[in-house]
């Protein structure tokens, strides 16, 4: 299969994340549409990595899993806490950065 | 053992006792530190005694010998070793300053014993001792400045030493300033020295100069002459004297050791050490003797008005270096160094005789109070009026031959050289006038209250007051102590003074023209290669020189007799007869005036431009836009964080895109 197909799928992929992550109020689905925009990079490097049949793509994607794997960490645990502090789980409402 | 090995002891052990006494400062109570000192001091007298002898035993052409401890830089094209030079000149000086110097220890452990700082004062003044021995010793040109600034600094230490007193500290940074002043012209020949010859050595250096200049050419007289800025300071020659007189703020014995007999009188060895540069620039050289000419009359013009018992010696000591510093410039080497070895003798002897005098007016250093102390401290005014004698060139006192010397060859040369001649002898009578006007009065006349108090056997307790300012102190460190002591009572300092009175009588058998002359066969050794070395004044005219100088002498200790004995009230009414020349005179020529008006307030007035221009309105404005402009741009800014997280990732999405878009752009 052309490697354009792949690419199709992938541009989706991160435009719906995007989407997700600009129009949704939840900081866990904001989260969740950030895995979807990195993995849709992966699978844009692999299918690259695939068609030019090098290595380096896959050796790509398997450093962003473990980034998207730490910000995963690093994620549910800040929105964890915020839940148990009662602090409200809207990220329209989350300012205290306002400059 | 070689003269190089005693040479080295002769360093090490006045280092060796500063840092021991320094060290265990805690530990030494009561005399310890002053033994301490007085011992180390005397190990380096015993040793220079021993390099003396060596010495002697070596033949004439052999005498000038180097060594070298270690490497202390060497680089590319520059290679400095800690070495000394020792020969016949400098043996001399490390005997004359280690001899006086053991003896004003002694003198000072007794003295300064009520001091709560006597440990401290025998840690610097070892450490003094040590510096001038380097300086002595010294046998390249970065260990000259080392120690020319080691004694500098020893002398701001020691003249501070008192230092809750304002007056001491003030005085301190005075002399520490000026001297510096000549550290820089020191500093600067030695460059100018290395760039001319890429080498700092004193052999090397003097061995090539000969070729390397013309006489009189424009590199070596600006050689000569910023060395002797350095000279000038040290010496406290016209016009970088005014620190002298106010070094009497320091302990007596400071004053003895440090201001009378040997670190003042650097400057003399300096030209002296320099003299092959000096012989090469003739200009400089005359420069130097006529500086030393002004020197010595106006010092000892000063010294006839004056009170405070010091600083009268101490004018007397700037008017006795001037003819020292004449007698290195016109050639007489010999002369000037005998000149310096005798003066050190009786002008410590006459510190000493004073610190016991001022012990017995309980800090009082005015000499119209002073009166009638033969009686109740006969060992003092013995001692002062042979210092007194000496000073004033007595015949057959040590003073007498020594600096009659001077004119003879300065009248031998001929010519302008005259002028040295004239010039010395008018002062030698001043010289003898101020002399007896010390002497008469302190210990001839009706005796003074504290005298009369010390005739029944009491010494005078008197409030502690500062004896310039007249404030109340107390006895604490950094004050002087309760009570300093009084010769006929302490027999360190009695043995001190008898031994420099004893020479201060008979020194001048060193050099009898035409029949001793020792100093001079053995000063051959560091001279013999200067022209003017060789010239000798026949006997007849040193035996010429020598009559009209006792002639002099006495003279004006006759007229001092007839002012202060038969008839006091003249100088009173000489006083208000001529009271401008005396308040000229009491104001010390305006010297300190001028200098305040030509250096210090146009610096203070500089300061102030640059500091309300330069700093405020530059500086500052620089320093200020920076800030403001920061402050605007991140006002501008700040809207842009909204604290909406959406919004940021908005911003970052569009960002990215508009990046993509632009490179696609680009690449098609």
């Amino acid at each position: 299969m052309a490697v354009e197909w792949y690419l199709v799928l992938s541009a989706m992929l991160f435009a719906i994340g995007a989407t997700g992550v600009l129009l949704r109020r939840s900081p866990l689905v904001v989260l969740l549409c950030l895995e979807l925009m990195l993995n849709a990079g992966n699978l844009a490097l692999l299918a690259f990595a695939r068609s030019t049949g090098t290595q380096d793509g896959q050796v790509f994607a398997l450093v962003v899993m473990v980034v998207a794997a730490c910000e995963v960490v690093v994620g549910l645990g800040l929105i964890v806490a915020m839940f148990r502090r009662r602090v409200p789980l809207n990220v329209d409402e989350l300012r205290g950065l306002k400059g | 053992m070689s003269a190089t090995g005693f040479a080295w002891l002769v360093l090490i052990f006045p280092l060796a006792g500063s840092i021991l006494i320094g060290l265990g400062y805690r530990r030494w109570s009561g005399r310890t530190a002053g033994l301490i000192g007085t011992g180390a001091i005397a190990l380096s007298f015993a040793s220079s005694i021993g390099a003396f002898v060596v010495m002697l035993g070596e033949p004439e052409d052999a005498r000038q010998l180097t060594s070298t401890a270690w490497d202390y830089a060497t680089s590319v094209g520059l290679d400095i070793q800690l070495g000394i030079l020792v020969d016949p000149l400098s043996v001399v000086m490390c005997l004359v300053v280690s001899g006086v110097s053991m003896l004003i220890h002694l003198y000072a452990s007794a003295y300064m014993v009520s001091d709560q700082g006597y440990t401290r004062f025998f840690a610097y003044l070892n450490f003094f001792v040590f510096s001038m021995l380097l300086l002595v010793l010294a046998g390249n040109f970065v260990l000259l400045v080392v120690g020319w600034a080691f004694v500098g600094f020893a002398s701001y230490a020691l003249i501070s030493f008192w230092y809750r007193r304002n007056t001491a500290t003030t005085a301190g940074m005075k002399a520490f300033v000026i001297n510096v002043i000549g550290d820089i012209g020191l500093v600067l020949a030695a460059f100018l020295i290395f760039r001319e010859f890429g080498a700092f050595d004193y052999l090397t250096v003097f061995e090539e100069a000969p070729s390397h200049f013309d006489p009189d050419s424009g590199t070596i007289v600006a050689i000569c002459l910023l060395l002797l800025v350095g000279a000038f300071a040290k010496s406290a020659q016209l016009p970088l004297h005014t620190w002298l007189p106010d070094a009497m703020e320091g302990p007596t014995p400071v004053s003895a050791l440090i201001h009378a007999a040997t670190m003042v009188t650097a400057g003399v060895y300096l030209i002296a050490r320099m003299h092959p540069l000096f012989e090469l620039a003739p200009t400089a050289a005359d420069i130097a003797a006529f500086g030393g000419l002004a020197t010595l009359i106006v010092a000892a013009t000063i010294a006839l008005v004056v009170t405070d018992l010091k600083r009268i010696i101490a004018y007397s000591t700037m008017s006795q270096i001037g003819y020292m510093i004449v007698a290195v410039s016109i050639g007489a080497y010999t002369a000037g160094i005998f000149h310096l070895m005798t003066h050190a003798f009786f002008k410590a002897l006459l510190f000493m005789a004073a610190g016991s005098i001022i012990a017995a007016m309980a800090g009082n250093q005015n000499i119209d109070r002073m009166a009638g102390f033969r009686k109740a401290m006969p060992f003092t005014s013995f001692t002062l009026i042979v210092g007194a004698l000496a000073l004033a060139g007595f015949p057959l006192m040590s003073g007498f031959f020594s600096k009659d010397e001077i004119m003879v060859f300065a009248a031998e040369r001929g010519g302008m050289y005259w002028i040295f001649a004239i010039g010395g002898y008018a002062a030698a009578f001043l010289t003898a006038f101020y002399a007896f006007r010390i002497g008469f009065r302190v210990v001839l006349g009706d005796p003074c209250p504290e005298a009369k108090e010390l005739e029944e056997g009491h010494l005078h307790h008197g409030e502690h007051a500062n004896p310039v300012t007249g404030e109340m102190e107390d006895t604490e460190v950094g004050f002087p102590g309760s009570e300093h002591h009084i010769a006929e009572r302490a027999p360190g300092m009695k043995i001190a003074m008898a031994v420099l009175a004893f020479l201060s009588i008979v020194a001048g058998v060193f050099q009898l023209p035409g029949i001793t002359d020792s100093i001079e066969e053995f000063l051959a050794g560091s001279f013999e290669d200067s022209a003017l070395f060789h010239i000798v004044p026949s006997d007849e005219s040193a035996y010429l020189g020598l009559l009209v100088g006792g002639f002099l002498s006495i003279a004006g200790i006759g007229l001092a007799y007839l002012a202060y004995v038969r008839r006091p009230g003249l100088t009173g009414r000489l006083r208000s007869r001529m009271e401008g020349v005396h308040g000229f005179l009491q104001h010390k020529w305006y010297f300190d005036e001028i200098i305040d008006f030509l250096v210090y307030r146009p610096v203070i007035r500089i300061g102030q431009f640059f500091n309300n221009v330069i700093e405020r309105v530059l500086v500052d404005g620089i320093v200020s836009a920076t800030v403001g402009a920061v402050r605007e741009v991140g006002l501008l800014v700040r809207g842009a964080q909204s604290g909406f997280v959406r919004a940021y990732a908005l911003l970052v999405l569009g960002g990215f895109a508009a990046l993509a878009l632009y490179f696609l752009v680009v690449s098609s």
